[in-house]
């Protein structure tokens, strides 16, 4: 569709000077929001209604501001010729700002690029870059997670101490280990078992 | 020392790229809180729809559309249009459609009243400029499409209500004609429109409702003219009153023919009233006029006879009419006495009959009843009941029925102009508001909920109840000081003059008060609040001492009018006093001094450039005099491009003596030349801002010191042609001049320009830091640039032995002649979006890395981490600078969806973002305020100094628990064991 075109001759009518010359060139910009995955946008609409009616889209920095009819189109009005800049907002998409040009000379003709990668636009539909996902997703509950964690290493190493230990003692050889037991008690080091209650008994 | 470097080291840890503010979707609420609100309401139109829920759509001056559940008040949808789109008239059409008239009547939308789509949009020109009206004639069909009828720009529109489609239109070309009403008589094919040509001649053209055809003009001079508005009694007569204001004038158009009568008001009212106001209202066969002191009613009984009916001192308001029956209308009338308000509804045809008489408890912080709106239901019995929504002077919003406040909605928070926070009250024996509401077996289910949540054992509704208890945990809403410096109060001063206090924890409101000196008085008409001070802040006297407020007015809307000071406490709201001053305030400085009882000292400037210091105490004047020579300002006049520096002279040299008035001098000024550069913006440092430390370590162990000075002014300026909209000038013409100023000695640290560009510029000055943002017209995006100002003069102080040898130059005199030593770096790249507002996180101790708070023009909140703005990015960091943590150079900033501080909501309306220092280090405050409210704690280098708040403390107990078990198992095993070897 043709984005822009002059203002039609009621303007020109006009006999009020101050006011006519204001409109003289001024222009329209019509243009479209298409959000993929048939959400809303002519669509059946049970998909998030709410998103739809929430878009805005704004002009020069929200110089004008204006929403999206059912089917996806919006425009501006009474725009002066020269360039200017198109931004969406919408919650969870991510829509690049378009340069627009409103050519004085050749009225009706177009001129739109995306601002983010340079692209032109034949036509003024508006398609949005990404969508946003605001939050973090919670990774499911895993072992590999729990055992990960600080208190699941220290339970680890402690179960490798407790049970790993005694069977590399168990494959040692009985004389060697009978002489490092001496080697202990001669050098009095306590053990483990007398630290605890009780271990003192023996 | 130990600390500190821990601190460090934990901040390397915490560098990594990834968006340090991150949510998942079940924390939402947790630390943050949202509230939804629409301004103060202009206009409410109810829907007469009979099934489904009842509504209410309603236009506010925050320039809100909203439907309204009439049941309890919440939102149901809600727009907001542009700041320069006003919203004329709001109406429901086909009972379906909510049509709005804007922008000065030239935008027509209409959207569907269940969900608030937009169903179309036209846009209406004509020829001049006019009032407009909005009419939706119930019974006046075109092809059985229902017709709206507006009138703006001097042009009549005929509308099809399904498409805005212009069905014909008519132009009221004459030049000095100006309508005054537009009249479309129910049943007939007729619109009327009426008005004054040349402030004397009254006007009359009846126009075919059906084509739009002239049937009939005429006109009728008077030659007393006329004055204010006109008052519409029946759909063929008007009052006006005549340019003296004491003659009443009663103009019938029936049948096209016009008459007058003449009735002067001192023949109706007996003692003079001064000069009089026709208050509109739409109630046929009687209208009201008002003076300074009285209201009265008068009713119009045929053949333009007037009758007083009644006669009251009393504030009232009076709504529009309702039509309950084929030929009955009936009204709403408030009035005000003491603490109550009383309500009366009456029919239009019989003044003496009250349908019905209620009064009601009115909180007095309301103030007073702006508007009134009527709506009628049919009770069980049959008989009419009434209910009336209510616009209150601080902007709120009720609804009354049978006697009682059903809701009320707090719209006065749409509009906040300033923000400051004070702490909370100590916690001691008696004090604490926390209720013991756990018993065991409640904290032990909570714990189990909790475990199982962790384990992902939970079924959805445990998942919903560990939501709901995190949400309802009692701690965050105390009303005590805690230990971490989360809760604190939030005073909020709105365009009503009414002070909020809102609780950081859960937003809600803890005291309210409207300001008795913002309150209209003889002495000061309108008066409007300006701004909010931290007047005064216990430390030592914490415990008995509360802190306070200063609020500082103006009554009028020129600089020059005469200030008003109040001082509110901050714990009870309660207003402690409030100064009436002779003088102007132009500037208030907070000075950096604080007397014996922690009152701040605040020096105010007035338009002869007097100062003016508070407290006016002796003990402040002399901790004042002390410190004469070392207090320095700069004003900007921003209509002349100067800026200048200022100092005290002396005291006042005027005929009243006043120790507490000082005389000044300007020490310096800056003059931009107003051909090429005008001033966009003007940044300093937050006065209470904290920086860790001077030395910035960069990569191979070398030093360079941040030039820290509270005196540093950032000044954008831009060419003349390109101050306007983008798109209005070509990138040859149009530049932006950035420039870094010391406001003691008027020094031009630094100047650079952006050829190409144009405003507005957003700006944010930290440390030793500013960013700013503004359009780049070449590459037609928006780029935000940064400065980084770093001082020389210590850059040889590096070397141990030369500080040693003494060879160092500390302790050379600094002199303002000499020129500092300073280097500046800069670099900039592009950004997406438009911003509304910018801010920079702030921490307590300033040890914590810096966020840039980025409020989109999609009213939400984007944290950018400083990192990104480096001067020293490069395109291949050397492998010490990645160490160091530089971030190899793009040409335009990222934009995390996840690190958006808002997530998926809006702060719609956005216009400030303000940043509050916990006392948790890691940790900040934001409040971000437009229309709505949004409030949230940032932890910029993530909580490093606390456990998160899902840290599973479940997971620690079993692991704890876990290590016990296998201590006593692997006792018990080697107990065994060294049996069997004794036996052996």
């Amino acid at each position: 569709m043709a984005a822009v075109t002059p203002l039609l001759l009621l303007l020109l009518l006009s006999s009020a000077p101050s006011f006519s010359s204001g409109s003289r060139n001024a222009y329209n910009i019509n243009g479209r929001v298409k959000i993929p995955q048939g959400l809303g946008l002519g669509t059946k609409g049970y998909a998030l209604p709410g998103r739809m009616s929430n878009v805005k889209v704004l002009l020069n920095g929200g110089q004008n501001i204006t929403f999206l009819r059912p089917d996806g189109y919006f425009s501006f009005h009474n725009i002066p010729a020269g360039t200017h800049l198109i931004e969406v907002s919408a919650i969870g998409y991510f829509f690049s700002p378009v340069r627009v040009d409103v050519s004085a000379r050749n009225p009706g003709k177009v001129q739109a690029a995306l601002t983010e990668n340079r692209k032109g636009l034949s036509e003024l539909v508006l398609e949005p870059l990404r969508e946003e996902q605001y939050y973090e997703i919670r990774e499911p509950f895993s072992i590999m997670s729990l055992l990960k964690s600080p208190m699941g290493l220290m339970v680890g190493f402690m179960l490798a101490v407790a049970f790993l230990m005694p069977k590399l003692v168990e494959n040692m050889d009985p004389e060697e280990m009978r002489r490092a037991q001496e080697e202990m008690r001669s050098q009095g080091v306590p053990s483990l078992s007398s630290l605890l209650p009780g271990g003192a008994r023996n | 020392m130990a600390i500190r470097s821990f601190f460090l080291f934990i901040l390397f840890f915490s560098s990594s790229l990834s968006p340090v503010f991150s949510l998942y979707e079940d924390q939402v609420g947790l630390m943050d809180w949202h509230q939804q609100y629409i301004g103060k309401v202009k206009q409410a139109v109810f829907s007469s729809q009979r099934a489904g829920r009842k509504r209410v759509v309603v236009s506010t001056e925050e320039n809100v559309i909203a439907s309204l559940d009439l049941r309890h008040g919440e939102i149901f949808w809600r727009h907001l249009l542009g700041a320069d789109d006003v919203i004329d008239g709001i109406d429901i059409g086909l009972g379906k459609y909510v049509i709005t008239l804007s922008s000065g009547g030239s935008i027509l939308r209409s959207w569907n009243l269940p969900d608030g789509q937009m169903v179309w949009e036209s846009s209406l020109q004509g020829p001049k400029l006019s009032k407009s009206f909005l009419l939706v004639p119930t019974n006046l069909k075109f092809d059985k499409d229902n017709v709206l009828v507006v009138f703006s720009n001097g042009r009549l529109h005929a509308i099809s209500c399904i498409d805005g489609e212009v069905l014909w239109k008519k132009d009221f070309e004459a030049e000095s004609f100006e309508v005054q009403q537009v009249i479309q008589p129910p049943g007939s094919d007729l619109i009327y429109v009426v008005g004054f040509a040349a402030s004397y001649q009254f006007e009359m053209y009846q126009i075919n409702a059906k084509n739009g055809e002239l049937l009939k003009h005429e006109s009728a001079s008077f030659s007393s003219g006329f004055s204010g508005e006109v008052s519409l009694v029946s759909t063929e007569t008007v009052v006006a009153l005549d340019s003296t204001g004491s003659i009443l004038l009663t103009i019938s158009f029936q049948d096209g023919k016009i008459s007058s009568q003449q009735t002067p008001i001192s023949n109706l009212v007996e003692d003079s009233l001064g000069l009089a106001v026709i208050i509109p209202s739409s109630v046929s066969g009687i209208f009201a006029i008002k003076t300074d002191a009285v209201t009265v009613f008068i009713r119009v009984i045929g053949e333009g006879k007037l009758e007083v009916v009644e006669k009251t001192t009393h504030e009232i308001a009076v709504s529009d009419a309702l039509s309950i029956s084929e030929d009955q209308q009936a009204f709403a009338l408030i009035q005000h006495a003491s603490s109550e308000i009383h309500l009366t509804v009456k029919l239009a045809h019989d003044w003496d009959g009250n349908l019905l008489k209620e009064s009601v408890k009115m909180d007095w912080q309301r103030g007073l009843v702006h508007k009134v709106f009527i709506n009628n239901y049919i009770r069980t019995d049959r008989s009419y009941g009434f209910r009336v929504l209510i616009v209150m002077e601080d902007h709120s919003l009720l609804l009354l029925q049978q006697g009682e406040i059903v809701w009320s909605r707090e719209d006065g928070l749409a509009s906040i102009i300033d923000v400051t926070t004070s702490e909370l009250p100590v916690e001691r024996n008696g004090v604490s508001v926390a209720k013991v509401e756990h018993n065991l077996f409640e904290w032990l289910k909570g714990h189990m909920l909790k475990l199982k949540g962790t384990l992902m054992l939970a079924s959805p509704e445990d998942m919903a109840a560990i939501q709901s208890m995190r949400l309802k945990s009692s701690e965050k809403s105390k009303m005590t000081r805690d230990h971490n410096g989360f809760r604190k109060l939030l005073i909020v001063l709105t365009r009503a003059g009414k002070l909020f206090a809102l609780h950081t924890g859960d937003g809600r409101i803890v005291w309210s008060h409207l300001l008795r000196s913002l309150h209209k008085s003889e002495a000061c008409q309108s008066p409007i609040g300006l701004n909010l001070y931290q007047w005064q802040v216990p430390h030592h006297h914490a415990m008995d001492e509360n802190p306070s407020v200063l609020v500082v007015s103006r009554c009028g809307p020129s600089s020059d009018t005469p200030g008003v000071l109040s001082f509110v406490d901050t714990y009870t709201g309660k207003e402690l006093s409030s100064l009436s001053l002779d003088h102007a305030v132009v500037q208030v400085i907070p000075l950096p001094y604080t007397d014996s009882t922690e009152q701040r000292l605040h020096l105010l400037i007035n338009a002869d450039k007097h100062a003016h210091l508070y407290p006016k105490t002796s003990e402040a004047l002399s901790i004042f005099k002390r410190e004469f020579l070392n207090i320095y300002w700069y004003s900007v006049e921003d209509q002349n491009g100067i800026i200048k520096g200022h100092a005290l002279k002396c005291k006042c040299t005027g005929e009243v003596a006043d120790e507490f008035c000082f005389d000044t001098r300007d020490l310096w000024s800056v003059v931009f030349p107003s051909e090429s550069e005008k001033i966009v913006a003007t940044v300093t440092r937050k006065l209470n801002e904290v920086v860790h430390t001077q030395a910035k370590v960069v990569a191979d162990q070398d030093v360079m010191y941040k030039y820290i000075s509270r005196n540093l002014l950032f000044v954008a300026t831009v060419a003349p042609k390109g101050s306007g909209e983008i798109g209005s000038v070509t990138p040859e013409e149009s530049w932006l001049v950035a420039y870094l100023i010391d406001t003691v000695t008027g020094r031009i640290l630094h100047r650079v320009t952006h050829h190409g560009s144009q405003g507005p510029v957003h700006a944010v000055f930290s440390e030793n830091w500013v960013v700013y943002h503004y359009f780049n017209l070449r590459a037609h995006r928006y780029e935000m640039s940064v400065i980084e100002i770093y001082d020389q003069s210590r850059a040889d102080n590096k070397d141990v032995w030369k500080l040693v040898l003494g060879k160092h130059n500390l302790t050379s005199p600094i002199s303002l002649f000499s020129r500092p030593e300073v280097i500046t770096k800069s670099q900039s790249y592009f950004f997406t979006h438009s911003l509304k507002a910018i801010a920079v996180t702030s921490t307590a101790k300033g040890i914590t890395s810096k966020q840039l708070l980025l409020g989109t023009i999609g009213d939400q909140v984007l944290a950018l981490d400083k990192r990104f703005l480096d001067p020293r990015r490069t395109v291949n960091p050397t492998q010490a600078e990645k160490e160091e943590g530089i971030i190899p150079l793009t040409d335009s900033l990222p934009i995390i969806p996840q690190s958006y501080v808002t997530h998926a909501l809006r702060v719609e309306g956005l216009r400030g973002i303000i940043t509050v220092p916990a006392k948790l280090e890691s940790t900040t405050l934001v409040f971000a305020h437009g229309v709505d409210l949004f409030f949230t704690q940032l932890a910029p280098s993530r909580t490093y100094d606390s456990l998160t708040e899902d840290f599973s403390y479940a997971l620690l107990l079993i692991t704890i628990v876990a290590l016990v078990a296998a201590i006593f198992v692997t006792w018990r095993l080697s107990e065994r064991k060294e049996l069997q070897e004794k036996w052996r």
